[in-house]
């Protein structure tokens, strides 16, 4: 199921049990999947039209009077463009405001790179109380947007909009927005992956284990606040660190994985992800090789770090 | 009316103490709207000091931020906190900084600040007060200087299509910005032209003038569409030496002589 149907489907549910739930949208309701909802709740999901700062600043107003407003727009323009009113009409204010952005980083496709997100988490994560979470697969969507509705506080979304592998199919998999997933036990190098990029470090895990590297995998859902226990025993275990995001590898998952461990486990790191360039238009089969953030790339990071490995 | 203007002087009083004990602070556009929030917190806004945070409450969201002096000199004399809590503007850990925060300051609705952003949040306000049926009344503040963000006129078209008939904004037009006359800078000239064209129903008063202020929210109360009641106003109005400072009047260091021939000046000894 496209991670999109997922959010409506889950939006709804959650509107009918909770009248607090408001949607608004900034003409891209029907991209991100929100656009049905206004007929069945049309005085809590909205359109402002082509203008996402007067989006965020409203959500923060319906915040102070007790609704729960989620804003839509794609990554670029729920992050950079509406960067102050993040700040103080809501992270500043206290507002209870969830900040939805679709197509992260690559997967904005042939949009290309005026609408490539490569820098949203680095931008967002310095604005305190921030919480920055992204999703894996529909199954942990369909968990994480109550438990996000339930947290008070603002929350961004930086959700990839389409059909993506499952990865957490385990029937009693339970998902909580403040603790990493450990995927795989391993004891030879922890990969820390987030978003598209845990599909591909699955893919990468195949010709690890046929070469006989037993990987520890992490998925770090929630980049802020980051899950410092998970990443310091994954890497006291390990002695070797490869990180993968779908961003720059400036400001975002490297960063805040480098963070932690410089601090309590210095190692070995080495960084699958966007290396410090803009985006471009094309398919994501293109767009993944072009920035090397291919399967193949992460187990080539995984050989070169276990050669620094102590 | 007579009560309310010498409510004037008082709160005039209290915007200059409170900058001129600190010795520095946003002046100019403070005094410019004491005559406004006269009139709103003695005649019309439905509210209780006591509640600060009662449901249901007529809310007042100063988008204009960095009038918090003039809005905490207001609040003060309505009971919301002790008048000493003036004397604590800016200081280390105070509850009245110098822009507007509704997690510090009891009775303030909106943290503002940053320009353009509280106006959009009180459109949220209204809407929201809309969705709950709650009949309230959105009041709202902008500069003119502040006219000068996109964001405003995202709100207005907001407001317009929402049909958001709950909101009473005024713009404090003193034609003064930091850098200098709004003219010289970025004109706005016609208000009115503006506002009727983004569909909202707008007059152009004195704002200073209290009778007037007062008729145009009660004729606003009535309107089916967004209110905008522009306020022709002087910045810094009310003490003479200021006035005349021009656009230099924003932000003015003070003196405690300074302050002492002020308070004088508005108490009209």
């Amino acid at each position: 199921m496209e991670l999109r149907q997922v959010l409506c489907a889950e939006l709804d549910r959650m509107m009918a049990e909770n009248e607090n739930i408001v949607v608004i949208d900034a003409d891209l309701s029907k991209p991100n999947g929100t656009f049905e909802l206004r007929k069945k709740y049309p005085e809590r999901a909205f359109d402002v039209g082509i203008a996402e700062q007067n989006m965020a600043s409203v959500a923060a107003g319906m915040s102070s009077y007790g609704f729960i407003p989620f804003i839509s727009s794609f990554t670029p323009f729920s992050s950079r463009r509406i960067c102050d009113q993040i700040v103080v009409s809501i992270a500043y204010a206290k507002q209870n405001v969830k900040i939805l952005g679709t197509d992260p980083g690559i997967c904005a496709e042939f949009n290309g790179g005026t609408h490539m997100s490569m820098e949203d988490i680095g931008v967002l994560r310095s604005i305190p109380e921030l919480v920055l979470y992204e999703p894996v697969d529909a199954i942990q969507l369909k968990q994480a947007l109550p438990q996000i509705v339930e947290y008070y506080g603002p929350v961004y979304i930086r959700m990839f909009r389409k059909t993506i592998d499952d990865v957490f199919t385990d029937p009693g998999y339970q998902f909580d927005l403040f603790r990493a997933d450990t995927i795989q036990e391993g004891r030879d190098v922890s990969i820390f992956c987030s978003g598209i990029m845990v599909q591909e470090t699955m893919k990468a895990n195949e010709q690890l284990k046929a070469q006989g590297i037993q990987a520890d995998i992490v998925s770090i859902h929630t980049v802020k606040p980051i899950d410092r226990k998970a990443v310091v025993a994954s890497a006291k275990k390990t002695g070797a660190v490869v990180t993968a995001e779908n961003h720059n590898i400036i400001g975002g998952l490297r960063s805040a994985v480098a963070e932690v461990l410089v601090e309590e486990c210095p190692v070995p790191l080495r960084a699958i992800g966007v290396k410090d360039a803009f985006g471009q238009v094309g398919k994501l089969p293109f767009l993944k090789e072009e920035y090397q953030m291919r399967a193949e790339d992460i187990v080539a990071a995984v050989k070169q770090v276990l050669t620094l490995k102590k | 009316m007579e009560n309310l203007r010498k409510k004037c002087m008082d709160v005039r009083a209290n915007v200059i103490t409170t900058i001129g004990t600190l010795g520095v602070g946003h002046i100019g556009g403070s005094l410019s709207i004491v005559d406004l929030l006269v009139v709103l917190y003695e005649k019309h806004m439905k509210i209780d000091p006591k509640n600060p945070k009662m449901s249901g409450r007529d809310r007042l969201i100063v988008s204009k931020g960095h009038a918090g002096p003039a809005v905490y000199a207001m609040l003060a004399e309505k009971g919301y906190f002790d008048k000493d809590w003036l004397l604590t503007l800016n200081q280390s850990n105070t509850n009245l900084p110098s822009h507007c925060d509704m997690n510090r300051t009891p009775g303030v609705d909106m943290t503002t600040g940053s320009l353009g952003q509280g106006f959009s949040c009180a459109m949220g306000v209204a809407k929201a007060s809309k969705i709950r049926k709650d009949q309230a009344t959105i009041y709202t503040i902008i500069g003119d200087g502040e006219s000068q963000e996109g964001q405003i006129w995202e709100a207005a078209m907001f407001a317009a299509q929402q049909k958001l008939d709950n909101v009473i904004a005024f713009t404090d037009y003193n034609n003064m910005q930091i850098d200098g006359d709004l003219p010289d800078i970025c004109d706005l000239s016609s208000l009115v032209d503006k506002w009727t064209a983004f569909g909202w129903n707008t007059v152009e008063i004195d704002g200073h003038d209290l009778e007037a202020i007062d008729l145009a929210i009660t004729n606003a109360k009535k309107s089916d569409r967004p209110n905008m009641i522009i306020l022709d106003t002087v910045k810094g109005k009310g003490v003479k030496f200021i006035e005349e400072m021009g656009f230099g009047n924003h932000s003015i260091p003070m003196t405690k002589e300074q302050m002492e021939l002020a308070l004088a000046e508005v108490k009209g000894e």
